[in-house]
């Protein structure tokens, strides 16, 4: 240790020793796999639902078939299903703000000290609860024999069963019952950080509590909200159990055709370009949360 | 200004409650039913718990019940250590020049948190295929170990943010060694991130589906997979009480790791300055 070159190359030598593992599992278990699945996305599939081998790989370039995949999936019905998807996303991560804002508030402004652990930590438990069975709780509560049917028909209100199930509403409800922790949370975190003596200068200066709210609140908050938009977002945009299973084969979303290529359609190769269009959209929302945090800065903990 | 401030106030926590009934009534309705005396219809005939008895004398849960475990325990195991020798190596990481800096490998930690799980998913089906290992619970667990490490990673360095590093530093002044100050000194001190960690990786490999159901062999089934495979072909009560058993265990786990993970009194958020 009396070396100095020794001295200086042994931290980095050990924090280097530290990351190794994760770099290796994560290298060869996650970062392998969706390479290889991106140079799938080129192929063509076979006549067995394989991947058919390219021969001339200049002439296979040169033939632009290598894009026909990508063509394809922005065709007829799978564009009207790529559509789909983003305007799901877009809406559910709309009404996650709406719904969540006014809680965050509550919970960092207004609940009392006693109240807002018990409000924070129920916020907290559904984010890491089986998203499977809590979107299996809405199937009890919307199909034919349902509970919502059941109140409805045994009150007078309706005299036919009402088809809650299988349809866009249903996987709404999904998207923002299972989205909205994401969306509570980050808010929270950044009403809580929130200087109070601004709100009471905004007043003091004369300011109607709607403009403090629009002109104050609103932007000092904006970390929250940004956070939170990309926390609902991700999820939603490749959401596959919640239009499975209230959606049934009516609303179909790109992850379920993601998951129709790799089983019964054995197409791999449109699967894998679906899979990394939706990776695309992944990784620029994750792209533009970053340029917004660095440019903000102080964003931690959110 | 007060009395439209204390309506407003009542209006916000009305709506929080609200959300929160919204959060929590599926949940509740799913334990009720669990209880019914009643196969078909949402119409309460009764309390039993023959649906958890089916399920105890129900020879076909047993499988998927001890491969969850498996995968859970397993995959646990293994991100525990690798998540929190990342977490270790990140927090001192300042050293490491670019381009495997800092930024490189919490990307990669990031990962397997932001990439949807079907995209997940696919590409390990794919990756298996093309180095033609036969899907069974290994592949189930080595997919687990993926996002289990990110979530150890993500728990452990927030702990250790708030890791005062002068405490390493008068133990080194004392006399102690690197080992000895790690042991006796940090160990302790994170120990409550890695068990949170732990524990919350735990449940999401006891919970988890869509990446299951594409690397999983035959005879890999897990719960997750053996409940949806029921609940696809119709609602019956013992889903509704292997639902229940499952999201009651997991909560339980949940909790301890929120209690483990609760802000200590005394302690300034943030820690070292």
């Amino acid at each position: 240790m009396n070396n100095p070159t020794a001295r200086r190359w042994a931290e980095p030598l050990r924090v280097f020793g530290l990351v190794l593992p994760a770099w290796a599992a994560l290298g060869v278990f996650f970062v392998a796999p969706l390479a290889i699945m991106l140079v799938i996305s080129f192929a063509q599939r076979d006549a067995y639902g394989g991947i058919r081998p390219i021969e001339d790989l200049r002439a296979y370039l040169r033939s632009w078939q290598w894009l026909a995949n990508y063509r394809q999936s922005f065709e007829g019905m799978y564009l009207t299903i790529l559509w789909r998807s983003v305007w799901m996303a877009v809406a559910t991560t709309a009404i996650c703000i709406l719904i969540s804002y006014p809680v965050a508030y509550y919970i960092a402004l207004l609940a009392r000290p006693r109240w807002k652990n018990l409000l924070l930590v129920l916020a907290v438990v559904p984010f890491w609860t089986s998203f499977l069975i809590r979107t299996y709780a809405w199937m009890l509560i919307l199909r034919t024999q349902g509970l919502a049917n059941t109140v409805l028909l045994s009150s007078g209100l309706i005299h036919q069963p009402l088809d809650l199930l299988y349809n866009d509403f249903a996987v709404m409800i999904g998207l923002v019952y299972g989205e909205l922790p994401f969306m509570i949370l980050p808010l929270y975190a950044s009403l809580e950080k929130l200087d109070r003596t601004l709100l009471e200068a905004a007043a003091d200066l004369g300011a109607a509590r709607a403009a403090t709210f629009w002109r104050v609140t609103v932007p000092l908050t904006m970390p929250g909200i940004v956070a939170g938009v990309v926390l609902v977002f991700i999820p939603s945009i490749g959401q596959f159990i919640v239009s499975d299973l209230l959606g049934g084969a009516k609303t179909v979303l790109v992850g379920n055709l993601i998951n129709d290529q790799f089983s019964w359609a054995r197409n791999r190769p449109f699967g894998s370009a679906l899979a990394f269009e939706v990776t695309a959209v992944v990784l620029a929302t994750v792209a533009w949360y970053a340029i917004y945090a660095r440019k903000r800065g102080g964003m931690e903990g959110l | 200004m007060s009395a439209r401030s204390a309506w407003g106030g009542r209006l916000l926590a009305a709506h929080a409650w609200a959300v929160y009934l919204f959060l929590y009534a599926p949940i509740a309705i799913l334990i009720v039913f669990s209880f019914n005396n009643e196969k078909q219809t949402a119409v309460w005939k009764g309390f039993t718990t023959q649906w958890y008895s089916a399920l105890l004398d129900d020879r076909f849960i047993r499988t998927p019940v001890a491969n969850s475990l498996i995968v859970a325990g397993a995959s646990t195991a293994v991100a525990t250590i690798v998540g929190t020798l990342a977490a270790l190596g990140l927090a001192r990481y300042k050293l490491i020049p670019r381009p495997l800096g800092q930024g490189a490998t919490r990307g990669l930690l990031m990962l397997p948190l932001v990439i949807p799980e079907i995209v997940v998913g696919a590409a390990l089906l794919t990756f298996f295929g093309v180095i033609d290992w036969e899907l069974s619970l290994w592949t189930v667990i080595i997919a687990h170990v993926g996002f289990s490490t990110s979530y150890v990673a993500v728990v452990v360095g927030a702990r250790l943010a708030g890791f005062d590093r002068t405490l390493e530093e008068a133990a080194a002044d004392l006399g102690a060694g690197p080992l000895a100050t790690f042991v006796r000194v940090k160990l302790p001190l994170i120990l409550p991130g890695i068990v949170a960690g732990a524990l919350l990786a735990f449940t999401v490999s006891i919970d988890d589906y869509v990446i299951t159901s594409f690397v999983a062999g035959t005879g890999a089934t897990t719960l997750p997979l053996y409940i949806y495979s029921k609940l696809k072909t119709g609602v019956t009560p013992e889903v509704n009480a292997v639902s229940t058993a499952l999201l009651l265990f997991t909560v339980v786990l949940i909790l301890i790791a929120q209690w483990l993970l609760r802000p200590r009194s005394g302690a300034t958020p943030g820690g070292e300055k």
